[in-house]
C-alpha cells in the first residue's frame, strides 16, 4: 500500500517534470527539470526492488549526464533563442500521440499476471551472478561495454581538442 | 487498485512519448539530447518492471542487466553527442538543428 503511494507520486511528479523539459523556456531550468526526472525515475527503480539500479541512475544519470547537459548549456547558451520549438508542432503532437494510444492500447488489452509479492529483494550479488556467470553470464557484453566507453571517452577529447 | 505491470508500462509508454514528441519538435541540439534521454528511461522503466513482474517466484535479473547496459550506451552517446555540439558550435556558433547542415548536398 505504501509502494502504491509512492508509485502514484513519483508517476506523477516523473510526467510533470518531463513535460517541463519539452514546455520550460529556459533552458537551464529545464536541465534541472531533467535532473528531477531522472531523480524520480531511480525512485520508482526503488519501488521496483532494484536498489542497485536507482543507486546507479543518480550516479550515473545525475551525476554525470545531467552534470554534461548543464556544462553544454552554459557553454552553447544561446540566451535570446531559450528553447525553441520547430515548424512541425502539429504532426510531431498527433504522431506523439497516435503513439501513445497505440502503447496504452495493447498494454491494457493483453492480459498480464497479476501483482504478487516478490519474495526476496534483488541484490547485488543477483546481478553481479548473472552477470559475471561462466554459462549464460554476460562476460563479454560487458568488456565491449567498456571498450566502448573508452573509445567515446577518447572520441569526445579528439572532438574537443585544441587544433 | 493495486499497482501492477501495466501502470509502469503506461507509465512508461507517457514518458517514452512525451521524449519522442520533444526529440521531433525542438530546435536546440541539446534538449534534442535531453529528450533522448527521457526516451532511454522510459524504456528502463519497462524493462525493470518487466524483470519485476514476469517472474515473481525467482529472482531474475536479467532485465536488469539489460538497463545496465543501456545506461552505460546513454552515457557514450551523451559524452560524444555532447562533444560533437560543442565543436559545431565553435565553428559555427549555432546549437540550432534546423542550421547544422554541414552534410547537405
Amino acid at each position: 500500500m505504501t509502494l502504491d503511494i509512492a508509485f502514484w507520486i513519483l508517476a506523477l511528479v516523473c510526467v510533470g517534470s518531463a513535460l517541463a523539459v519539452i514546455l520550460i523556456r529556459d533552458l537551464f531550468r529545464a536541465a534541472l527539470f531533467l535532473v528531477v526526472c531522472f531523480f524520480t525515475v531511480a525512485g520508482i527503480y526503488v519501488t521496483l526492488n532494484a536498489s542497485f539500479l536507482a543507486a546507479v541512475q543518480v550516479l550515473i544519470y545525475i551525476g554525470a549526464v545531467a552534470m554534461l547537459l548543464v556544462f553544454a548549456i552554459m557553454l552553447t547558451r544561446d540566451t535570446r533563442r531559450g528553447n525553441p520549438t520547430g515548424k512541425l508542432k502539429i504532426p510531431a503532437l498527433v504522431v506523439a500521440l497516435a503513439l501513445l494510444g497505440v502503447m496504452i492500447w495493447s498494454v491494457v488489452s493483453f492480459n498480464w499476471p497479476s501483482a504478487t509479492e516478490m519474495s526476496q529483494m534483488v541484490s547485488t550479488q543477483d546481478i553481479a551472478g548473472l552477470l559475471f556467470s561462466s554459462e549464460g553470464g554476460y562476460v563479454l557484453t560487458f568488456e565491449i561495454a567498456g571498450l566502448m566507453l573508452l573509445a567515446a571517452i577518447v572520441g569526445a577529447l579528439v572532438l574537443l581538442r585544441d587544433k | 487498485m493495486s499497482v501492477g505491470l501495466e501502470h509502469y508500462l503506461i507509465l512508461s509508454a507517457i514518458l517514452f512519448c512525451i521524449g519522442f514528441y520533444g526529440a521531433l519538435v525542438k530546435r536546440n541540439a541539446v534538449v534534442i539530447l535531453m529528450c533522448i534521454e527521457i526516451m532511454l528511461n522510459a524504456v528502463n522503466i519497462s524493462l525493470v518492471a518487466f524483470a519485476r513482474y514476469l517472474n515473481p517466484e525467482e529472482v531474475v535479473v536479467t532485465g536488469q542487466i539489460f538497463v545496465i547496459f543501456i545506461m552505460v550506451v546513454a552515457a557514450a552517446e551523451a559524452a560524444v553527442g555532447l562533444a560533437m555540439i560543442a565543436a559545431i558550435y565553435r565553428s559555427r556558433r549555432t546549437v540550432d538543428a534546423a542550421e547544422i547542415d554541414l552534410m547537405k548536398g
